[in-house]
């Protein structure tokens, strides 16, 4: 039985072997790193250290994502320096430099007080960049798995699902249903058993929020997901990861793995009579398989088709029984609420939008990467101060959120706060944390056009007005983005999206006009611009000659 | 003191009706006389809420849901007929129409097909969206029956009837989006398939001329479906 006494004896012992180094040297071995060979740039200093002598004095570490992914592979030495686009080669000159007394090497240094690292609060990404994910030791020397067992000795599950509810923490999935509300109504449900499911298939284009975390920070998901599963009464969870995601699935086993070794999962944990233990499930990497019920068909072995609610999963989830489904990012939050108290998480944020939110920074601005920020920072201080603005001289035109679900947000609604409220008046959506930014040399069709042959390829084919309806919507946007739609196509998209909006059966299809209804909200004359003037304002859009001379 | 399901009083089109609650606005809409328009639902077949058709508008409810899997509550207000609930309707025709070949004169099931009743009770004489003309092949393998994609409207009746009925599921769905279609087995010619028992339920309740018996010409299929309700009725009286 593991108790909050052997916590604090591993902590101590992780502490010692730390402060026996005299440097700590942290790489980054995420994905967007490790795809940079962030691997060999760590073997190349681990050899240095042994090279030079400095073993036990240097301490090289691989860590999780420290967000700046454009600049990788990352390597931090202690607190305060940042090591950009580092080579292994680069390792000779760094292990070098701190045999000389700590001197940093100037040709790779960062900025690590640059506003993109000091406007970030973070909350869910706090290990991230610190621990290893492949150590539990770590995890736990930063407070890790201290809430599971807290809570279990002291919390009822009913303390758990109030405290949860205080803190007004929404669903990160994309719909920002009260976390709390959810978790209490799982645990009103009756069934002979329940489960517990996080939702890892994020497949929205261009957002890997979930995918860094889960690579960076595994434990804190499984901790998050224990702990909802007693909250709710459930004895047996499900990680539904993308197939798409090895490296994800590689660490969640290894770290499931260590928890049951060390009795933080599996029977009676903590000695109570609450017992635990996690599955991997890999999805194939169908979109649709993100929406709830899909995900339910498809881990029980069915064609990953959404079903109509309700029945909710909360009532009648995985083979019938009640189901707690959550996204990774809101199990993520979970530990440090019940570390820090309801109280504290609403503290942050807004009046309706509490705590903080991941964001996969994307497109036209200088800092692409991974950020974190407190719910409500206007869009202006998202983009121009952690991203650094938009770069080669270029203007910038819209902000594209909530992925192919979501809607573009224009220049004159900068100053918008990010919270969910706000992005779904304008027409976008919080989504899961994809956030495009693009420039004057996007062209609004374009854009939507882009989406909608997303959309249209991935809808299941379940309901007619999104399987059908996609494609016609698709079809008429490729007409205007090649200068033969007429204004009747116009008035027929309309028709369209109003239709596959309301009458779909999923989330998919009932969000798949947004891209096109927002950039018509917008962007109205680039639309008009194409049907009448046959041209394109940013010169993306290849204009058929023979047509021009007719318009 | 109640052990059966609750009984609800609701009003569809103003009219005050009494259901049980596990019965769905559809079955509740019929036993008062009052018409639904459907097509991918069958009585007697696990409603999936597929085709669209059936949208009804609820008091409350932003976006209209398929009467067909929508369980009653109390004081509901439904409403199943308006403009706004008819233009959605015809629009989902149009779709299923423009989606595939449905080429009714030269059809075997022309004169007795779903599709084409809603279409005449709609006065559908035109489409608004283009016609996509796939292509799509014809499975004529089999010794009594052929199965003709071009006339698939992919509600799945033939899957669950195989699947609940018969017991055989032979048939399932295959790719996604438009490019979903019926399979029997994994994906061979229906012919050769291991799991057919040949019973024909799939093609009388196939309710377009996508499924059909071999040797009938055009205007010459007809589907009969009085099996369907007498299978449930005896399972039903096998369960009591
Ligand atoms: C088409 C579609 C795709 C979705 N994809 C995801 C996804 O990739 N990850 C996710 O967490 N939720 C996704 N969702 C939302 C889920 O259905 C569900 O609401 C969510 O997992 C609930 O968790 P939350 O309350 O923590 O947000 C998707 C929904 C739809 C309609
Ligand atoms: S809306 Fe699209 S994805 Fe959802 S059930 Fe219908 S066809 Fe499938």
């Amino acid at each position: 039985m593991i108790t909050l006494e052997d916590l604090t004896e591993i902590a101590a012992k992780e502490q010692e072997t730390r402060s026996a180094a005299d440097h700590h040297v942290h790489v980054c071995v995420a994905a967007s790193c490790l795809s940079l060979k962030s691997d060999l740039v760590k073997e190349s200093l681990e050899k240095e250290v042994k090279q030079n002598g400095l073993a036990g004095k240097v301490a090289v570490k691989g860590v999780g994502c420290m967000g700046l992914c454009m600049a990788g592979p990352l390597v931090t030495v202690g607190d305060g320096v940042l090591y950009q686009n580092v080579t292994p080669e680069d390792g000779i000159d760094i292990v070098k430099g701190l045999a000389e007394g700590a001197r940093p090497i100037s040709r790779l240094e960062g900025d690590s007080k640059a506003p993109f690292f000091t406007k970030q609060v973070k909350v869910v990404l706090e290990n991230c960049g610190k621990i290893d994910p492949e150590r539990v030791e770590d995890y736990i020397a930063a407070d890790g798995y201290r809430a599971l067992l807290e809570t279990l000795e002291n919390k009822t599950p009913v303390d758990v699902c109030h405290e949860i509810q205080k803190s007004g923490l929404r669903g990160r999935g994309g719909g920002g249903y009260p976390t709390g509300l959810k978790w209490s109504t799982v645990l009103k449900s009756t069934g002979a058993r329940k489960y517990v499911i996080c939702n890892a298939d994020e497949g929205d284009p261009g957002a890997f929020m979930d995918r860094s975390l889960l690579e960076s920070d595994p434990h804190r998901v499984i901790e998050g997901m224990a702990i909802g599963a007693y909250a709710v009464g459930a004895s047996h969870g499900y990680l539904y990861v993308r197939a798409e995601y090895p490296l994800a699935v590689k660490r969640l086993k290894a770290a499931i793995k260590q928890a049951e070794r060390l009795g933080l999962l599996g029977t009676n944990i903590h000695g109570t009579p609450f017992s635990f233990t996690v599955d991997v499930r890999l999805g194939a990497g169908a979109f649709v398989c993100g929406e709830e019920t899909a995900l339910i068909a498809s881990i029980e072995g069915g064609r990953g088709t959404p079903r109509p609610r309700p029945p909710y999963p909360a009532e009648e989830g995985l083979w019938g029984y009640p189901t707690l489904i959550n996204n990774v990012e809101t199990f993520a939050n979970i530990a440090p609420i019940l570390r820090n108290g309801g109280a504290w998480f609403a503290s942050l944020g807004t009046a309706k939008s509490k705590g903080t939110k991941v964001f996969a920074l994307a497109g036209r601005v200088r800092n692409t990467g991974l950020i974190e920020v407190p719910m409500g920072m206007p869009l202006r201080e998202i983009i121009e101060d952690i991203g650094g603005g938009v770069p080669d001289g270029r203007t910038f035109k819209a902000v594209q959120t909530g992925g192919p679900s979501g809607g573009c947000i224009p220049a004159p609604l900068l100053d918008m706060p990010v919270d969910y409220e706000s992005l779904a008046q304008a027409g976008s959506m919080m989504g899961s944390g994809g956030m495009i930014v693009m420039d004057d040399s996007s062209c609004m069709p374009d854009v939507a056009k882009f989406f909608m042959e997303f959309c249209r390829t991935e809808s299941c084919g379940k309901c007619t007005p999104c399987r059908v309806g996609t494609v016609h919507m698709h079809q008429i946007l490729q007409k205007i983005c090649s200068g033969r739609a007429t204004e009747a196509d116009l008035a027929l998209l309309l028709d369209l999206c109003d239709v596959v909006k309301n009458t779909s059966l999923c989330g998919l299809g009932q969000t798949s006009p947004n891209p096109v209804l927002s950039t018509l909200r917008y962007f109205k004359d680039e639309y008009t611009r194409h049907v009448i003037d046959k041209k394109c304002g940013a010169s993306v859009c290849k204009i058929r000659k023979d047509e021009e001379v007719h318009g | 003191m109640i052990t059966g399901p609750r009984i609800k009083t609701l009003t569809i089109d103003d009219k005050p009706v009494g259901a049980r609650e596990d019965e769905t606005i559809l079955t509740i809409a019929r036993e008062n006389g009052i018409r639904i328009p459907t097509l991918c639902h069958l009585e007697g077949l696990t409603p999936i809420g597929g085709c669209r058709l059936c949208l009804v508008e609820v008091k409350g409810i932003a976006r209209p849901v398929a009467a067909c899997v929508t369980s009653v509550q109390e004081g509901m207000e439904v409403t199943t007929d308006s403009p706004r609930l008819t233009q959605y309707r015809r629009m989902v025709l149009e779709l299923l129409f423009s989606e595939r070949n449905h080429v009714c004169s030269v059809c075997v099931s022309n004169g007795g097909c779903d599709l084409q009743d809603l279409a005449q009770e709609f006065g559908l004489t035109h489409l608004t969206v283009p016609y996509q003309y796939p292509r799509h092949k014809v499975d004529a393998s089999h010794p009594w029956f052929t199965l003709d994609h071009n006339r698939c409207i992919l509600c799945t009746r033939c899957v669950r009837v195989c699947d609940e009925i018969e017991g055989a599921h032979t048939w399932d769905l295959f790719g996604r989006g438009m490019q979903a279609r019926v399979i029997t087995d994994l994906n061979q010619p229906w012919g050769s398939s291991q799991t057919c028992t040949g019973c024909g339920k799939c093609v009388h309740v196939c309710p377009t001329g996508a499924l059909s018996e071999k040797g009938k010409s055009v205007r010459e299929m007809r589907k009969s479906r009085e099996f369907l309700p007498y299978l449930r009725l005896m399972r039903q009286g096998r369960q009591v």
